[in-house]
């Protein structure tokens, strides 16, 4: 019988580890060439990205940007690249038949947005949150124009109703529910009868108004970017509130938050569209007239919700039930809980998929060009309708789907940052 | 050790009578009947699926009694949802799985309930945490993450943030069995000496020395019944129902 007794005699201190395991030579050995599959597999690829780029490299390299016409381009040589179209058309691919004079206001109300959203994306300059409250309104007004005050009053009326409410739960009433229907009843009111006397002696006294741009007029990627942006802003706290009332005890609401979103789900975003741009005229009262682009925007909103209501579901139901009695537990109401504990690691779960809807609803928008807004994509068409420039596909494409890359590449590359951002666990 | 039981007093602090409760078909919970009185620490023990778990879990409603009636702090728990929060707020709970809240650091996690429920300003909420932590005795884990933390000291966190809520009762529910063996002891002496100073406790616990160094009371149940209860010296030494023989002969067995 072996002895089985044993004890340590000396300790190992720890040493560094061979030199094939790190540095360039470790990280090839391990990711590219770990067996005789990866090693195939990566000499493959490798042969693909040449002989892709050893075409393509030429072709938009030696691209002409200056010809008056599709024709001369072939003349001059006929392998390369014909950029000349983006030159001849590059401002009706960014602001489709916005009036020429008035190109400043897509411009300033575009570079707000990305001062508007700063502060929503990055905690550490929530000190200008206020932007990102005023932003709405602020490129509403620069957009389609017209008074300044006839923007201003829906804010003033919210901020006044929600003064309102705040004062009747601090002073005199205890029960949120009967407080929210006075302050609702209130802006009501306000809106109803007392909007529109205000506006017009604002407009009297101090006139501030930008000539009025029809919303057929809106094309290119500002339409891109009022339906994608919107939609998404909308979306999402809509999907949040699906998400939870399809978890509600309550069978009510539970039933529509579920019909809802199998319905929104099951319709093809197409046919929604089709019923915002023609049928929706049918159910209105004649003569009323609701805005294109606002009927594209809610139902852009509404397809997207339902996804994110889905995917936010996923979130909750990845989280264990001991946080819902932890947060219970410590006396928490349904909607702190919600708030505070559930939610934030929720979403923070969903991150991908969010982002994922995001990104979808964004190229989605390219599908209005089907019920003959003027996207980008539309718009490709009524450029090549143009004599000058018949037959042209590539490059314009290949423009239109850089500008969608560099938009939802920044998305999916700020939810990775989140990501690494939000990791407690180590 | 001497047992500090001046601390019992005679006020009730929680009154269960007739209480009944069904999973579904399945009567988890029959004709249960306990006064606590303030001060007193109870040592609920059982088989598996006796239900002692729910039993505690009833008394902050995080399960619904059918039937009967509980009373905790003069305040019988009925559907009002404003008795039920008011008594979770008085009432601590520490869960088997820490169930910490992953997103927040060890101090936000303590001074989360103070500050939204009790509406704390939150220097004050800090500081009474910071008071907490340092009695589990872990103040130097306080910016740290749930998930940087052992075990151990996560479930200490755990006890720190129920007691930031200043509760007035505090209930157990099998918080060392998720725990390496040697975590185990610093999350005992915890509890220890949360007893020593006179909290009102109840604890699903299968830790006979604790039940002996600091319950006044031993709690046996199976199939939903309490079967029996008594002083710990008399209840590990003479057992009355068979029931209760063979299952500590089979938890002290070896």
């Amino acid at each position: 019988m072996t002895n089985i007794a044993f004890v340590r005699k000396k300790e190992i201190p720890p040493s560094a580890p061979p030199i094939t395991e790190v540095g360039l030579i470790g990280w090839l050995r391990q990711n590219l060439f770990s067996s005789w599959l990866n090693s195939i597999l990566t000499v493959l690829s490798v042969y693909f990205i040449v002989i892709i780029l050893w075409d393509f490299i030429p072709w938009a390299y030696g691209g002409h940007w200056n010809t008056k016409s599709l024709r001369e381009c072939l003349d001059l040589d006929p392998d390369v690249a014909c950029f000349s179209v983006l030159t001849a058309r590059w401002k009706q691919l960014l602001f489709g038949l916005y009036p020429a004079e008035e190109y400043w206001r897509p411009t300033l109300t575009f570079i707000f947005l990305l001062l508007a959203i700063v502060p929503i994306l990055f905690p550490k300059f929530f000190r200008f949150f206020w932007f990102s409250i005023i932003y709405p309104g602020l490129a509403v007004w620069l957009l389609w124009g017209g008074s300044f005050w006839s923007i201003s009053i829906v804010y003033i009326g919210l901020t006044l109703g929600a003064l309102f409410f705040l004062t009747l739960i601090r002073r005199y009433l205890k029960n949120y529910m009967i407080a929210a229907i006075l302050a609702f009843l209130f802006t009501a009111v306000f809106f109803l009868f007392i909007s529109n006397p205000v506006v017009g002696l604002l407009n009297v006294i101090l006139p501030i108004t930008l000539p009025f741009v029809e919303s057929l007029k809106m094309g290119g990627f500002t339409l891109s970017l009022i339906v994608g942006v919107t939609g998404i802003v909308a979306s999402f706290p809509i999907g949040i509130l699906l998400a939870l009332g399809r978890q509600s005890n309550l069978p009510v609401i539970k039933m529509i938050c579920v019909g809802f979103i199998e319905f929104i789900r099951g319709v093809p975003l197409i046919t929604l569209l089709f019923v915002a741009s023609v049928l929706l005229n049918y159910f209105l009262p004649p003569g009323t007239n609701f805005d294109i682009v606002l009927r594209v925007v809610i139902m852009v909103t509404l397809f997207s919700a339902a996804y994110m209501a889905e995917v936010i579901r996923g979130g909750l139901a990845g989280l264990p039930l001991g946080q819902h009695e932890a947060s219970a537990s410590l006396g928490l109401t349904y909607w702190q809980s919600q708030r505070l504990i559930i939610m934030p690691q929720a979403l923070k779960i969903s991150i991908p998929g969010i982002v994922n809807t995001f990104i979808g609803l964004f190229k989605d928008t390219t599908l209005v060009s089907i019920i003959s807004l003027r996207d980008p994509v539309g718009l490709a068409s009524t450029i090549r309708a143009d004599q000058k420039w018949n037959g042209i596909y590539w490059e314009l494409y290949v423009a239109i789907g850089l500008m969608f890359f560099i938009f939802c590449w920044g998305m999916s590359q700020y939810s990775q940052y989140l990501e690494r951002k939000l990791k407690t666990d180590k | 050790m001497e047992k500090t039981k001046i601390n019992v007093t005679d006020e009730v602090a929680i009154h269960i009578s007739d209480m009944n409760k069904w999973f579904g078909n399945f009567h988890v919970l029959r004709d249960i009947n306990l006064e606590v009185r303030r001060g007193e620490r109870i040592v609920v023990c059982g088989p598996s699926g006796s239900g002692k778990s729910t039993l505690i879990r009833c008394i902050n409603r995080l399960e619904e009694h059918q039937k009967g009636s509980i009373i905790v702090d003069g305040i019988e728990l009925t559907t009002d949802l404003k008795n039920i929060d008011k008594i979770r707020s008085e009432v601590g709970m520490v869960f088997q799985h820490f169930n910490l809240f992953p997103h927040l650091t060890t101090l936000e996690n303590c001074t989360l309930a103070p500050m939204w429920v009790r509406e704390t300003p939150e220097k004050e909420a800090t500081e009474i945490a910071m008071e907490m932590l340092e009695k589990v005795k872990i103040p130097e884990q306080a910016h740290k993450y749930p998930g940087q933390l052992s075990g151990g000291q996560q479930q200490r966190v755990a006890i720190a943030r129920s007691l930031c809520m200043k509760p007035r009762i505090m209930l157990f529910d099998e918080v060392t069995s998720a725990l390496d063996p040697e975590m185990i002891k610093e999350v005992l002496d915890t509890m220890i000496q949360l007893a020593e100073e006179g909290m009102t406790m109840i604890c699903v616990t299968h830790e006979m020395g604790f039940a002996r160094q600091v319950a006044d009371r031993v709690i046996f149940m199976d199939d939903g019944q309490i079967v029996e209860q008594n002083e710990p010296e008399e209840f590990f030494k003479n057992p009355k129902s068979d029931r209760t023989k063979l299952f500590l002969s089979q938890i002290l067995g070896h």
